[in-house]
């Protein structure tokens, strides 16, 4: 490993670091989050890796795949300290947050800045740990640090510093340019690294060497493999060629899941990495259907008797802390598989998919119960007929149709080539833009998120809101419409004279007592903007009760 | 006594004068602040300015009937006082002066507090009423010294030299520009320049200023040529074919707005530099302060929240005024081009 870093340290001329510790940090989440290219956020993260002291790589690497520290302070005491150092006005705080769109970063531009800038400041890691210390401290320990800190930050680390309490990092750097930048600096191969990251380890008791280390952490049973993603088909579906070589299967609309058993215990990880075994109980049977070493990826989906519920129907059970009985009733889980990802302790992702399917049949058949069910796949003659066969996804609450390459091995992360999603076409609606309020992250400052209504009569009936969808240019042409036909403010919201139209798209519809329309849409964007069409000429509430009647039962 | 400036639907109006301040449709005598686009229109039947803004305005609007005043000089339309006083903002922009039957009021145009050493020293003025602009008017908005800035614009440059990289600057040809290459000139023997900026470069420097030369881009300029230089172009240029003539390339952009990250990651920017042409947000509220104005009228920007802030601390009474400044410029906050789109809508 040694003498790789070197050479890396031979062939980069090194930027001049000033600011070690949390410095350094700042300085990487700066140049990753202007950089635009994904090869200069590689050697940013090379760069940091070969210089920045062990306890502080682990951290960066907890970070930058989703393991923060629970936040330890509110946002509402953070706003307020702010307050109490700046003596700004509530009202004017929430102005610059407005337009700044991310507290983190408004609390770093408001707050005084450091004029000493010689004083070496901390590591990451002692920050990271700092907020662990302090969160169940009292509020008047927990003031003083952050005041105290603040003091002695410039405005990147600051910003850096509030983040990490805040927020997650969104700066565009995925769990793959993570794994790239790793095996540069450590003698491990790419797939290895993203499993060792994966996971169920903590920054405060791992140590980078252990995280790295030839000797495996087999000892932690509930480790994940990374996701193999699917491209959609951006093409025609015949240019794939030869139907003898792929194998068709429903997309289902619900959480994509790995449930592995290992060592008499069962472990269920979402593919956002998160562990969510104890949120469906249901599966604890299958402890003891399933045998000891395996690893499946499927999909988590509410179902009865084999038959997929709409995905509304998961959604009131995620988030909930406690699964009510009610719940467990009205919303039966069970688990769709389609692929094994290790047999008998051994990782299989290098066979081929028939392979694997094969053996995954020869596990999951004779298991007579509900909760696990393999995902069919379809049986088809020709491309058209697929394609045929596809028009009647929605009816069996399928998003549409994957298509894996027979002898394709499991790959780590969205790739192309052997997996494809192929969806149904979305269900559209025109409709008028009413609500606009300013977005955030690289949208701060313009009106982006908007909400719509369609028609009911004389009146127009708010029914979805949407963020994405549209290009930047017609993001800015639509900010300078609002800034010019606002009719009256309420907090950040602003309303606009009913006059643009779009053409909402959305997976599905299901009925909903939160919302003034009676129903909610998954997935919704905008897929056009109606330049065409007034608003007299948009969908009624009517229309939208029509679908929900076709799709949403 | 009626305000000596009403606000009209052809801009700030003058009524015992007879004149308007940087209007924005046509009419028979305008007061100019400064030479940006939307401050200084086409269609005026005659137009007074600075003395150094009237080659700027050559350039931009054409031959027309111009009279220029030097800073401090007095002249009087219809008993009328007026007088130009140094903005700061850009070459030859002025604060307007206008004194009548005892009363004194002040229109800021655009205007900063640092000396760049180019516009000319910014100084308050005694007034009764201040008309100010408000385009960075909140306290996220707090400027580094510009010389810590001009630092970082050439640590840059010279990272990208280090790694075989042209360094694309995005300027405002007007203003920015020429502050960007004073302060970079040392670092490299050659400057190269959009058609925008070679051209208003090239005549400040015919009209007599002591300006840095720029070489400009034609398409006959070899590629090679341009290898590891500095190329400064306007934002226009910005996701043009226009750029690919100098790959590799970093591109950094010069503007207040950068102030802010999502600015910089929504324009898909290299780097961001948050060096502004207007006062930040202590800026402005000393210069309110230092005016010593009891009324005071917010224009273009985060009016509705400084003029708020204003009235709160009893400043000074404050009010907000809808103006169409900082709407159509290359100044505006939006860093799309929105004005081709504008018929649309």
């Amino acid at each position: 490993m040694t003498d790789q870093v070197s050479n890396i340290l031979n062939e980069t001329p090194l930027p001049l670091m000033k600011r070690a510790g949390i410095g350094l940090f700042a300085e990487l989440v700066v140049e990753l989050s202007t950089s635009t290219k994904t090869n200069d956020k590689l050697q940013s993260l090379v760069n940091y890796f070969a210089i920045a002291p062990d306890e502080d790589k682990v951290w960066v690497i907890a970070i930058f795949s989703g393991r923060r520290p629970r936040r330890s302070v509110s946002f509402k005491l953070m706003r307020q300290w702010c307050a109490e150092v700046t003596g700004l006005h509530d009202w004017l705080f929430d102005e610059c947050h407005g337009t700044v769109g991310d507290l983190a970063e408004t609390l770093a531009l408001l707050l005084p800045e450091n004029k000493d800038d010689s004083e070496q400041t901390k590591s990451l890691s002692f920050y990271l740990e700092k907020f662990i210390a302090i969160e169940k401290e009292d509020e008047s320990i927990k003031k003083n640090f952050i005041i105290e800190t603040w003091k002695n930050l410039n405005r990147d680390e600051k910003f850096v510093f509030n983040k990490l309490i805040t927020g997650s990092f969104r700066i565009g750097v995925s769990q793959k340019t993570i794994v790239n930048a790793l095996t540069k600096v450590v003698h491990l191969s790419a797939s290895v690294i993203a499993h060792r990251i994966s996971g169920n380890w903590d920054p405060v008791t791992t140590s980078f060497s252990e995280l790295m280390s030839e000797a495996s952490s087999i000892s932690d049973f509930s480790k994940p493999y990374p996701f193999y993603l699917a491209y959609a088909i951006d093409d025609k579906v015949e240019v794939l060629g030869n139907i003898e070589d792929w194998q068709a299967e429903w997309k289902w609309d619900g959480i994509r899941g790995q449930l592995i058993k290992r060592n008499h215990e069962l472990f269920v990880w979402s593919r956002g990495e998160e562990l969510m075994t104890d949120k469906f109980p249901e599966y604890f049977i299958l402890k003891d259907l399933l045998p000891d070493g395996v690893v499946f990826d499927g999909e988590i989906i509410p179902s009865v008797e084999g038959k997929p519920l709409p995905f509304a129907v998961l959604q009131t059970r995620i988030g909930r802390k406690n699964i009510s009985k009610k719940q467990l009733q009205e919303a039966p889980i069970s688990f769709f598989v389609y692929d094994l990802l290790e047999y008998n302790y051994e990782d299989w992702r290098e066979k081929s998919l028939l392979e694997r399917r094969y053996k995954l049949e020869e596990i999951v058949s004779p298991i007579e119960n509900d909760v696990i069910r393999i995902s069919q796949t379809i049986d088809f003659k020709s491309w058209d007929n697929l394609a045929q066969l596809r028009e009647t996804s929605r009816d069996m609450n399928s998003e549409g149709i994957m298509l894996k390459r027979k002898d394709s091995v499991y790959k780590v992360g969205r790739k192309r080539g052997d997996w494809w999603k192929w969806k149904v076409d979305p269900l559209v609606i025109d409709c008028v833009l009413v609500y606009a309020q300013k977005g955030s992250g690289r949208r701060s400052n313009l009106y982006t998120d908007y909400t719509f209504a369609v028609k009911d009569g004389d009146q127009l009936v708010t029914f979805t809101k949407a963020y994405s969808g549209l290009t930047d240019k017609e993001f800015a042409q639509i900010d300078n419409f609002v800034k010019r036909n606002s009719l009256e403010k309420f907090g950040p919201v602003r309303t606009v004279k009913p006059e643009l139209v779009f053409e909402i798209a959305f997976e599905g519809i299901a009925a909903s007592n939160r919302h003034k329309s009676g129903v909610a849409l998954r997935f919704p964007r905008m897929n056009r903007w109606r330049k065409d069409k007034t608003v007299d000429e948009i969908n009624t509430l009517h229309d939208l009760k029509q679908m929900l009647e076709i799709y949403g039962k | 006594m009626p305000n000596l400036i009403s606000f009209t639907d052809k801009g700030l109006f003058c009524e015992a004068g007879n004149f308007y301040i940087d209007p924005w449709k046509p009419v028979d005598r305008a007061l100019i602040t400064h030479g940006h686009s939307d401050h200084a229109r086409f269609g005026n039947k005659y137009y007074l300015c600075q003395r150094l803004s009237k080659p700027i305005l050559q350039l931009r609007l054409g031959e027309n009937n111009y009279e220029t005043v030097e800073w401090g000089e007095n002249i009087f339309m219809n008993g009328v006082a007026i007088s130009f006083h140094p903005a700061g903002h850009i070459i030859g922009s002025s604060q307007i002066r206008l004194e009548y039957k005892g009363e004194v009021w002040v229109i800021s145009g655009d205007y900063k507090r640092e000396d760049d050493g180019i516009s000319g020293k910014f100084e308050p003025i005694k007034c009764n009423a201040f008309i100010t602009e408000s385009t960075f008017g909140l306290p996220i908005y707090c400027w580094k010294p510009q010389n810590e800035i001009y630092s970082k614009i050439i640590n840059w440059i010279n990272k990208n030299k280090e790694t075989g990289k042209t360094s694309i600057l995005i300027t405002y040809s007007l203003g920015k520009a020429q502050r960007v290459i004073q302060a970079i000139k040392e670092t490299t023997e050659n400057i190269f320049a959009h058609g925008a900026i070679f051209n208003m470069q090239k005549t400040l420097i015919d009209s007599g200023f002591n300006l840095h030369e720029v070489k400009h881009v034609t398409p006959e300029t070899p590629k090679v040529l341009l290898k590891e230089t500095v190329v400064l172009a306007p934002p226009g240029a910005e996701g043009t074919s226009w750029l690919r003539k100098f790959h590799p390339y970093s591109l950094g952009v010069c503007s207040g707005w950068m102030q802010v990250r999502g600015n910089a990651r929504r324009r898909n920017v290299d780097a961001g530099f948050a060096l502004s042409d207007h006062a930040d947000w202590n800026g402005l509220i000393e210069t309110v302060k230092a005016t010593g104005a009891q009324k005071v009228f917010v224009t273009h920007g985060f009016q509705a929240a400084f003029s708020r802030y204003v009235n709160e601390q009893n400043i000074a009474h404050a009010s907000e005024v809808k103006t169409k400044f900082g709407d159509e410029d290359e100044e505006i906050s939006s860093p799309l081009e929105i004005k081709n789109e504008e018929a649309q809508l």
